[in-house]
């Protein structure tokens, strides 16, 4: 049995396809079996929220009456600075970006409150933010200072690019030394105190699509509460490792670069997030739907917690010191647990993905889908697979002698 | 009968050079347990403790504490999780040293027992969104 992305994209027109989300499928393709099920099922809607650091806004503010040529010049909003090496009025604001006067962590753990990730929540929710510009002035762009208030419904474009969300797996975190530390991973406590995980596990999208089959360049995807689509793979796209039978891998591996109109997205969606002792980052929902082209695919997207396995890394020491060492593997379903034993210790767990969010936008996908709101897209061109030889490299230090 | 509490007590300036805790145990009876403290001669007071004794005798150092001035908020409504900025991760569960999160099992979402906050505010500063905040 097969289908096509046109066959069941009629389907959902006529409001006949069957929309499942990747935690009922589990249930239910084991009861039907994955012949049935695959010939059943047409769509199965994937979703996570989680921190992701790669996230950032594409700007075009207008032009000031007289010009400015923000392009080199400085520009603030709502004090974070934003990068201005484009065009005239095009900026980019990264979800890590800090003001200037942050202590960072000169006040250690900093406590990272507001930051890039805070402007595009505010940007979304409506709010007015205050653009602050210097320039040197030119010809055609004369005007050398700006201070302004500007709000999303008014300027030109704000195109949210992700370079890299949606990973696929990713480490727990934990501590062995005897000071508390704070990481990306949230507040590690000394000695084994804690395990921090980052994903939404049997919901995740690329967990859902090992080997990248349904999931390429020009898939249609929730984001941020509206549509966007994947743009490319995304940075550190790592298809060659280690992988279970199924083909989930064991580590972190595929990424994906998304990118959307923020004026159709919404601040429940893209929230302002602060690691003490870190940064601050931006919390992102994304779901992608899955096409059952065959029951090979549905398989795939019956994945449970109890198959996927994520190494225990210390963030103490072999995270910092770049140390390939693993301390264990375990699984989601153990992790979900609250517990888990590491070098024979009780260890509670936490996430920093939440899982309720997830499921809550696999099922807003869900019915977009229902209603014949959102229809599937057939990929452009592949995302790269184990096959392509990219691999993850780390920076090759050479001395500069001058 | 024998009761335990969970107090804050903010002190006027006046009465931070008094041994209020002191009179509390002497004269009542009491035991207490300080759980957060910020006392400097001079200047306004907070102290968050845990204090038990015997029905009666709570009352009366309760009565005391109001007769000289000192005011007494019970410690549960000091640390508020704002529902709407709260996004579920689960980010504070295994951080707090008394265990007042906790997850619903079918749901993952978090839950937050305030009876069991001792205020000690890890959670405000490591909660991602700032959806955990304290009010004095």
């Amino acid at each position: 049995m097969s289908k096509t992305i046109a066959e069941i994209n009629e389907k959902i027109k006529k409001g006949k396809a069957i929309i499942i989300t990747a935690e009922e499928v589990i249930d239910i393709a084991r009861e039907k079996g994955s012949r049935q099920a695959a010939e059943e099922i047409d769509v199965v809607t994937t979703g996570t929220f989680s921190p992701m650091c790669s996230s950032g806004l594409f700007l075009n503010l207008g032009h000031s009456q007289p010009r400015i040529k923000l392009g080199g010049g400085k520009v603030y909003l709502n004090d974070v600075p934003v990068y201005t090496g484009l065009a005239a009025v095009d900026v980019f604001l990264g979800a890590t970006a800090l003001p200037d006067d942050d202590p960072r962590n000169k006040f250690y753990p900093g406590e990272f409150n507001y930051g890039g990730g805070h402007v595009i929540e505010e940007l979304v929710a409506g709010k007015d933010i205050r653009l602050v510009a210097t320039a040197y002035g030119t010809d055609c762009y004369p005007r050398k200072k700006l201070e302004t208030w500007i709000n999303l419904k008014d300027i030109n474009n704000a195109i949210l690019f992700n370079v890299r969300n949606a990973y696929q797996n990713y480490d727990v975190g934990v501590n062995l030394s005897s000071k508390m530390i704070y990481t990306y991973m949230g507040v590690l406590k000394p000695e084994l105190g804690n395990a921090n995980y980052c994903t939404s596990g049997q919901l995740s999208p690329l967990l859902n699509d090992p080997y990248y089959k349904t999931i390429g360049i020009g898939t249609r995807v929730f984001l941020g509460g509206g549509i966007g689509y994947v743009a490319w793979h995304g940075t550190q796209h790592n298809p060659h490792v280690l992988r279970t039978d199924n083909g989930t891998p064991k580590e972190p591996a595929g990424t994906l670069a998304l990118i959307g109109d923020l004026k159709q997205m919404k601040p429940e969606w893209l929230v302002g997030t602060s690691m003490l002792g870190y940064g601050c980052t931006l919390t992102v929902g994304i779901g992608i739907p899955i096409p059952i082209l065959s029951e090979e695919i549905l398989r795939y997207t019956m994945v449970s917690d109890a198959d996927i396995f994520a190494p225990i890394v210390d963030y103490s020491e072999a995270y910092p010191q770049r140390k390939p060492d693993i301390l264990a593997e375990v699984s989601y379903a153990e992790l979900k647990k609250g517990h888990i034993t590491i070098q024979g210790k009780n260890v509670p767990t936490a996430s920093l993905s939440s899982y309720p969010k997830a499921i809550e936008i696999a099922n807003i996908l869900k019915g977009w889908i229902e209603r014949g709101e959102f229809l599937l897209t057939e990929p452009v061109a592949p995302l790269p697979g184990a096959e392509s030889g990219i691999t993850f490299r780390p920076l090759k230090e050479r001395p500069i002698m001058e | 009968m024998d009761i335990s509490r969970r107090i804050v007590l903010h002190f006027p300036p006046r009465v931070t050079g008094q041994p209020v805790v002191y009179r509390l145990a002497k004269d009542f009876d009491l035991t207490f347990n300080i759980l957060k403290a910020s006392v400097s001669p001079g200047e306004k007071g907070l102290l968050v403790m845990e204090l038990s004794g015997d029905q009666e005798n709570y009352d009366k150092g309760i009565q005391y504490l109001n007769e000289v001035g000192v005011k007494i908020q019970s410690l549960s409504q000091d640390v508020v999780r704002d529902e709407a900025r709260c996004t579920h991760c689960g980010a504070c569960i295994n951080l707090c040293p008394t265990v007042a999160f906790s997850l619903e099992p079918k749901t993952r979402r978090v839950l937050f027992d305030h009876n069991k906050c001792v205020v000690c505010g890890l959670c405000v500063k490591a909660c991602p969104p700032r959806a955990m905040r304290v009010y004095f």
